[in-house]
């Protein structure tokens, strides 16, 4: 037995050849899913072409999904998909996917069970975090780590340091993984884990299911943390089963692990949180939120955050059978095809157009203001994505508030950013 | 190697977005990541900048999305050095990736139009403007190693000349 590890140790360790790993130590570590989609994948594609290597390090392990501006919104998008496409053709790339069965990556990936538990995920996409969700360790990096790791099947990391973060209780009614999440980021500001992994526990998560997790994990990136992840339990393993087909491994973190920090938080306290511009650490409460009377033009539900089919029976939940604000935009993306047609089959979508809202195909889109809802000068959205940052979803003077899709719902029918309990 | 150029200053927490808009990321050439270089922080630095000039910015810089777009479009600007209070992790890693040097410094005291003088062996940045020295951290072995051997592209090729894949 050697000394205790965190999960996220133990992961790395058993895909490197080493004995040990401290945090701090640079290591080549071993890859089960290298990802791209296509803005990140073009870059890496031609910079594996300079490396002078015979094929890719393992046809199966590669996942390109083209999300962000696909269905193509210009030619210019349309040669970057095409370039995903010619390599996936090239090299006989198994989780390739059209627009047609595909969706925002971090949503598919999961859903389609190609990232399982005890998996090492690189990404070129920094929402990789996401997959902490089900107890992997996912990270985020670049196109040229992406190109190395085609080649290579792996990739350099240095082991970080944890910070556990635990919240005890159980949560109030409208109050999400989203709220959490962003609460959390409010309190520990956007730089507050930068280099390190976050690891979540506590009883809270019982009352919670797997979406609330992969938002929470997906946003660890927004406080610079390098993962995200959750000790898989019980529900992880109805998640997973049935959607793996290879085996996967449950890790948990050893009793006397070591920890940079532990944060407490008593989640009964918390209320539903808005994010206002420019950061995602200025969170604050609904309530207050809701009492400055903020006008809105536009209400987004959907993206790699808040995209999932728990998001959009809760959204539809608030909306079912009220019209949304005469002057205001509602659009609703699916995150993935399987989303979309779940929606279909409950009847969310009618939902969502008899309210006046848009339901677009699954894409990134509006959330990094690549196209299908971008806002004009001084326009307002609020939004169930993952940044408000300057900009982000259109003209450098619009403004994105962040909220859970409740909220966004809520919103679009008032016209301004609104408690879910002022329209039930 | 020593650097020599003039500062173009920016504030805390100065994301990818506002380093290369989501809106220019349909084309990855370095015409056009340079054209919109730090576009939505400062419209003018795609004309402003020359080559040799430095980013110098508060903390965090290069948070937010994981485009490499954003340090390829300032070394695609000339910019060889970004100096920072602190930087986002993945944009760290890129431009060490890439061939970009990146310091870590108390940048309080430098200012837009500053004249620097950066030794990136050894960290020394003076401010030939205000007759000032500070000292950046360390650049970790592992890093430097990376960039001076050009990046991690060069790092690949080497290792497929000297035997293939393991």
């Amino acid at each position: 037995m050697g000394r205790p590890l965190t999960i996220t140790e133990k992961i790395i360790l058993n895909h490197t050849d080493l004995d040990d790993v401290m945090p701090g130590d640079i290591v080549n570590a071993r890859v089960d899913i290298a990802l791209g989609n296509d803005i990140t994948a073009p870059i890496a594609i031609k910079e594996f072409e300079t490396i002078g290597i015979k094929g890719v390090f393992d046809r199966q392990k590669i996942a390109l999904v083209p999300d962000h501006f696909v269905p193509n919104k210009d030619i210019l998008s349309a040669r970057q998909a095409k370039m995903l496409r010619e390599f996936a053709k090239t090299y006989d790339i198994k989780y390739y996917f059209e627009c047609g069965e595909a969706g925002v990556e971090h949503a598919l990936l999961p859903e389609k069970g190609i990232v399982l538990p005890g998996d090492l995920v690189i990404g070129a996409d920094s929402h990789t975090c996401t997959y902490g969700a089900l107890g992997a360790f996912a990270t985020g990096v670049g196109s040229t780590d992406l190109a190395y790791a085609f080649a290579f099947g792996e990739l350099w990391l240095k082991v970080p340091e944890s910070i556990k973060v635990v919240f005890e209780g159980r949560p109030k009614k409208w109050v999400s993984g989203k709220d959490l999440v962003l609460y959390l980021i409010g309190q520990i500001g956007v730089e507050g884990a930068n280099y390190m992994a976050l690891e979540f526990s506590g009883n809270t998560f019982k009352h919670l299911g797997m979406a609330d997790r992969f938002t929470i994990s997906n946003m660890a990136i927004e406080a610079g943390a390098k993962s995200g992840i959750f000790e898989p339990d019980e529900i992880t393993e109805e998640y997973v089963k049935g959607r793996a087909n290879r085996d996967y491994t449950f890790y948990k973190s050893d009793e006397g692990a070591k920890y940079a920090k532990v944060l407490n938080f008593n989640t009964e306290i918390i209320n539903p949180q808005v994010a206002f511009p420019h950061l995602p650490e200025n969170s604050v409460d609904i309530n207050e939120a809701s009492a400055k009377n903020i006008k809105i033009d536009q209400s987004v539900i959907g993206s790699c955050t808040n995209g999932r089919i728990e998001d959009l029976r809760i959204a539809a939940q608030v909306l079912k059978g009220k019209k949304i604000a005469k002057y205001t935009r509602l659009i609703v993306i699916p995150a993935t095809v399987e989303v979309y047609r779940m929606a279909e089959k409950e009847g969310l979508i009618d939902i969502f157009m008899d309210a006046g809202a848009v339901v677009s195909t699954p894409t990134c889109g509006p959330c990094l203001g690549g196209y299908m809802g971008i806002l004009a000068d001084g326009e307002r959205a609020i939004s169930s994505t993952n940044r408000n940052f300057k900009g982000r979803m259109g003209d450098v003077t619009s403004e994105v508030y962040l909220a859970n899709p409740a909220v966004c719902a809520a919103s679009a029918i008032l016209g301004k950013i609104s408690n879910p309990e002022e329209v039930m | 190697m020593i650097f020599k150029g003039k500062v173009f200053k920016f504030g805390d927490n100065i994301d990818t977005d506002a380093i290369i808009p989501a809106r220019y990321l349909n084309d990855s050439s370095d015409e056009n990541l340079k054209k919109h270089c730090m576009e939505d922080a400062d419209p003018a630095f795609s004309s402003n900048v020359s080559k040799g000039d430095f980013i110098v910015a508060g903390s965090n810089f290069g948070c937010g999305s994981s485009r490499e777009h954003a340090p390829r479009a300032i070394k695609a600007s000339g910019v060889p050095v970004v100096i920072a209070k602190s930087f986002a992790r993945i944009f760290y890693r890129n431009s060490f990736n890439i061939g970009l040097f990146i310091l870590e410094a108390n940048t309080d005291d430098i200012a837009s139009g500053d004249t620097l003088e950066v030794n990136t062996d050894n960290g020394e940045i003076k401010n030939l403007t205000k007759n000032t020295v500070i000292n950046a951290k360390p650049i970790p072995k592992f890093m430097s190693e990376l960039v001076n051997a050009g990046g991690l592209m060069e790092y690949a090729r080497k290792r497929v000349k000297e035997g293939g894949r393991r």
